[in-house]
């Protein structure tokens, strides 16, 4: 039974939402002075945004580009929720941490490194390399499994000394802190805050943790929080007025944060690049003038604290992505988050705190939501539509051609069935999905596919008209001739269908896919099944001696038989 | 078996379409005069994708009419509201609404109706959305003329491939002119129609040419044929073939506008198999009666053709004063193909 079913699964193709129903978001960038955007922007975006519908639960929800919008594509219900995620932009805000834990509750997960100082540790960017490493490889298995470590262990730095970020905003107050900073260039000379009072109770969270001035609710909230669940809260939008409780960005800490210091939109730049002296990876951040004393305000009012409170969390879409410790005051309007960052990670990093959550500014230029029934009706009516067209070309080709349109049929029905399939190995390997346009591109492309064998017929019967002895001999010097038209004819098609497929928008696409796909299948087709076929039926009598049902018939075609004229020559 | 039909089936039918062509390029300008007035005086009818608006398909359960679903919708503070019955459904046309109006309205109207509210299928179209999709359809034309042109120009050469191009404008253009006297609705699936014509334009002018290219091929430097004479029997060689290929083309169109019709009343199938339809009837008209004839125009200014028709003339004129003087009244061009006729048996 199972394996039936799987079976007929694996031979249905997958439909899109215009045939299952389900709703469709296009977004399309605003830019400001309406250029495209770069394609990195919108492959971040797409990432960005696939993640927040991700976050929500909704199983197989599709996020893809489509030249330069976004195309999100969620089945069934729940769109309102989907839309209200798609549609915000978040951004980039700066909370002091007031407190920290690892990402859940359950200390069974330790088998028997203490629980509390590995994974405070964990919790805790603020470790520093030297003290951290023990710390971690005898962390707990969620630590470990954390799929990125690169917020643990980063270092906020005094304004880097190298001559190229020399900004005049920066240079006035740059003095002060250019020989602390070159001192401290190097993370692992970091002083090493020591993590909060591990804590007996593996329970509470909160365990030996200041939680002065936290409001009463959050303390609730950040017990109960699970950051290992897939919903760890992506896609929040955070009140900057209030105090939150958010999750680490993979999912390995949790946080209570205090409420913005500084926003996002203060941050003039950020820039990923290797530090000269150690040549590892960090990222230069560049704030306004507001920004810059509202981020040495901050610097300065958190540094003296204990840990965890003089981390400066970074919170994005309702994740914290990066929280490192403030060592000094920077009041430079310039600073350096450094740690074991990679190229990408730092490159990532500082696209996130330039731009904030999404690259670009977007507006929902359409959002189609298709019912289930009106999916239905559609796909129905595309079959029906489909069936019909075939039956009836089928019908012409045998009326007209008689035995020939057996041939033609053949290859028609080879043809279907060929697309069928492919259809359905892309909808199971290829993420395809076969929508409306696809359906009517497929049925359009019958009269082409029908139209090489038109071609060839049509060139055999010239050929016997002009006295072919033998039909065999038709067959093959009509081929010659019908092949090359044939294939001229088909790269017409195919440019069609390439040129529209890659500049066209929306169903355009799908429908010259449908083209373009069924113009290679036709090659196919009459190349390797129409052209051997009719070899192999020149040889039946009923072709050769032009019966009067073969669509050959000589007599019908406007010349003697070829057995009369062989007497007459005689 | 006497008869057009059987003459067609047999392919022995000689329509003068190239020699014609001052009555098809007439006929021609005219209808494009029409169409761009109609273009000019009316516009195309667009529909909400290129305005921006919201719609909202449903069952249409009995009882409920057009007035009653208006009045409805109507209530939850929408102004513009248009009714339209599409096959089972209800199709109800407004201004651009947003997402809780758009909630407020199939909630409503669910309710009205007894059905679910993920039942009412609903489009929220944003008033540019229309305007980028038109702009990639006029990149996507642009590029794909270019295209062509080259590839027809190194397949053929260049006259082939303005022909082919100039039929194509033709096609479109007339096929705009149809919607915009008729006023038939412009939508996303129908500029998709126009893109299709593109390809079967051009498909079945370049069957033609390739014909052309073979028999004309062959012409060589006898006196037999003049360019329009050969190209005329190309294309009455393809005659049949190019019928063929429009009807099994637009059968399975026919199927689509049909259902489409019938079965689902509006949308994409209905308005994608329209244009496809009005755009195959003109594309077949066009690449016999228009394609062909510009390649023949342009091909006979070429000095190699201009020398070739002025022998083949003074040969007909010869051979035709011959005739007078064996007071035999045969018109020149029938003893043409008899001699054809003679030269053939004798190589055999």
């Amino acid at each position: 039974m199972g394996a039936t079913v799987a079976l007929q699964k694996a031979f249905v193709p997958k439909f899109g939402l215009d045939l299952a129903g389900g709703t469709t978001v296009t977004l399309s960038p605003v830019t400001a002075n309406g250029k495209a955007p770069s394609q990195e922007s919108l492959d971040r975006a797409v990432t960005i945004i696939r993640q927040r519908v991700n976050g929500t639960g909704i199983s197989d929800a599709q996020v893809a580009k489509a030249n330069d919008n976004i195309v999100i594509q969620i089945p069934g219900a729940g769109r309102d929720e989907a839309l209200r995620l798609v549609s915000t932009t978040a951004e980039l805000r700066m909370r002091q941490v007031l407190a920290v834990a690892a990402a859940t509750n359950q200390p069974a997960e330790v088998p028997t490194a203490a629980p509390t100082p590995s994974s405070s540790a964990a919790a805790t960017p603020a470790a520093s390399a030297g003290e951290s490493t023990p710390a971690r490889e005898s962390a707990p298995p969620s630590g470990n499994a954390s799929p990125a470590g690169r917020v643990l262990s980063k270092a906020l730095t005094a304004p880097s000394p190298e001559p190229t970020s020399t900004s005049t905003r920066a240079t006035t107050h740059r003095r002060a802190g250019a020989g602390a900073a070159r001192a401290k260039a190097s993370p692992s000379a970091t002083p090493s805050p020591s993590p909060p009072a591990a804590s007996e109770d593996a329970g509470d969270p909160l365990a030996g943790q200041d939680t002065s001035g936290i409001e009463p609710a959050l303390l609730d909230e950040f017990r109960k929080i699970d950051c290992t669940a897939k919903n760890r809260g992506q896609g929040a939008i955070d009140d900057p007025n209030k105090q939150i409780v958010a999750c680490s960005d993979d999912g390995t800490a949790r946080y209570i944060l205090d409420k913005a210091a500084v926003q996002g939109t203060e941050i003039s730049g950020a820039q990923a690049g290797t530090d000269p002296t150690t040549g590892e990876w960090i990222i230069q951040v560049d704030f306004k003038s507001k920004g810059a004393s509202l981020f040495a305000d901050i610097t300065r009012r958190i540094t003296s604290l204990p840990a965890p409170r003089n981390q400066l969390a970074n919170v994005l879409d309702g994740v914290v992505i990066v929280a490192p410790t403030i060592e000094e005051a920077i009041p430079g309007g310039s600073a350096r988050i450094s740690g074991s960052f990679t190229q990408t990670t730092a490159t990532e990093l500082a696209d996130q705190l330039k731009y904030g959550a999404l690259p670009l500014k977007f507006q929902q230029s359409s959002v189609v939501s298709v019912s289930s029934t009106l999916g239905q009706d559609q796909l129905r009516g595309g079959l029906i539509a489909g069936a019909l067209g075939l039956i009836i070309v089928v019908f012409y080709l045998l009326l007209y051609y008689r035995g020939l349109g057996l041939i033609g049929m053949a290859s028609l029905a080879v043809a279907t069935v060929f697309t069928y399939l492919t259809v359905d190995v892309l909808s199971h390997n290829a993420g395809f999905r076969l929508s409306l346009p696809h359906i009517i591109g497929l049925v359009v492309s019958i009269g082409i596919t029908a139209d090489s064998f038109i071609v060839y017929f049509e060139r055999i019967r010239d050929e016997i008209k002009e006295g072919h002895r033998t039909l065999r001999s038709a067959v093959e010097v009509a081929w010659r001739r019908a092949r090359r038209t044939i294939l001229v004819a088909d790269a017409v098609m195919f440019i069609a269908a390439v040129v529209l497929y890659f500049l066209a928008v929306g169903d355009v696409a799908g429908f010259a896919f449908a083209m373009g796909l069924t113009t290679l299948i036709d090659i196919v087709v009459v190349f390797l099944f129409t052209k051997p076929l009719m070899s192999l039926v020149a040889r039946l009598r009923f072709f050769s001696k032009g019966h009067k049902l073969s669509g050959l018939d000589a007599e019908r075609m406007g010349r003697t038989s070829p057995a009369e004229q062989t007497l007459q020559e005689a | 078996m006497p008869g057009v039909i059987s003459r067609l089936y047999r392919g022995d039918i000689n329509i003068d379409f190239v020699g014609k062509r001052k009555v098809w390029y007439g006929l021609s300008v005219f209808l494009l005069a029409v169409s761009i007035l109609g273009l000019v005086l009316n516009g195309l009818n667009l529909g909400v994708e290129f305005r921006g608006g919201s719609v909202f398909d449903f069952t249409r359960t009995p009882g409920s009419s057009i007035e009653q679903v208006r009045e409805t919708v109507a209530d939850t503070g929408v102004h513009q509201v248009i009714v339209q019955q599409a096959g089972p459904n209800w199709r109800v046309t407004t201004e651009s609404l947003k997402g809780d109006e758009v909630t407020k309205v199939q909630q409503t109207v669910a309710q009205k109706y007894g059905i679910t509210e993920d039942e009412v299928s609903s489009q929220v179209i944003g008033a540019t959305w229309g305007g980028e999709v038109s702009q990639k359809a006029w990149i996507g034309l642009a590029v794909f003329m270019i295209a062509i042109m080259l590839y027809l120009s190194v397949a053929f050469e260049w006259r082939m491939a303005l022909a082919a191009i100039v039929a194509l404008v033709h096609d479109l253009v007339i096929t705009a002119g149809v919607y915009a006297w008729s006023g038939f609705e412009v939508t996303p699936a129908t500029m998709l129609g126009f893109l299709t014509i593109l390809g079967y334009s051009l498909y079945d002018a370049v069957v033609v040419f390739d014909m052309i290219k073979e028999v004309t091929g062959k012409l060589g430097t006898s006196a037999r044929m003049t360019y329009t004479q050969a190209a005329n029997n190309a294309l009455s060689h393809t005659l049949i073939r190019s019928l063929n290929t429009s009807l099994v083309a637009i059968l399975p169109v026919a199927a689509i506008l049909f259902i489409g019709t019938t079965l689902l009343g509006a949308g994409t199938l209905k308005d994608l198999s329209l244009a496809l339809f009005v755009g195959m009837v003109v594309g077949t008209y066009s690449s016999l009666c228009v394609a062909t004839p510009i390649l023949v125009t342009l091909k006979e200014r070429e000095p190699k053709w201009q020398a070739l028709a002025q022998r083949v003339h003074a040969k007909e004129a010869a051979a035709a004063k011959a005739a007078r003087t064996a007071k035999e009244p045969v018109s020149a061009g029938s003893q043409n193909v008899t001699a054809q006729a003679t030269d053939k048996r004798k190589k055999r």
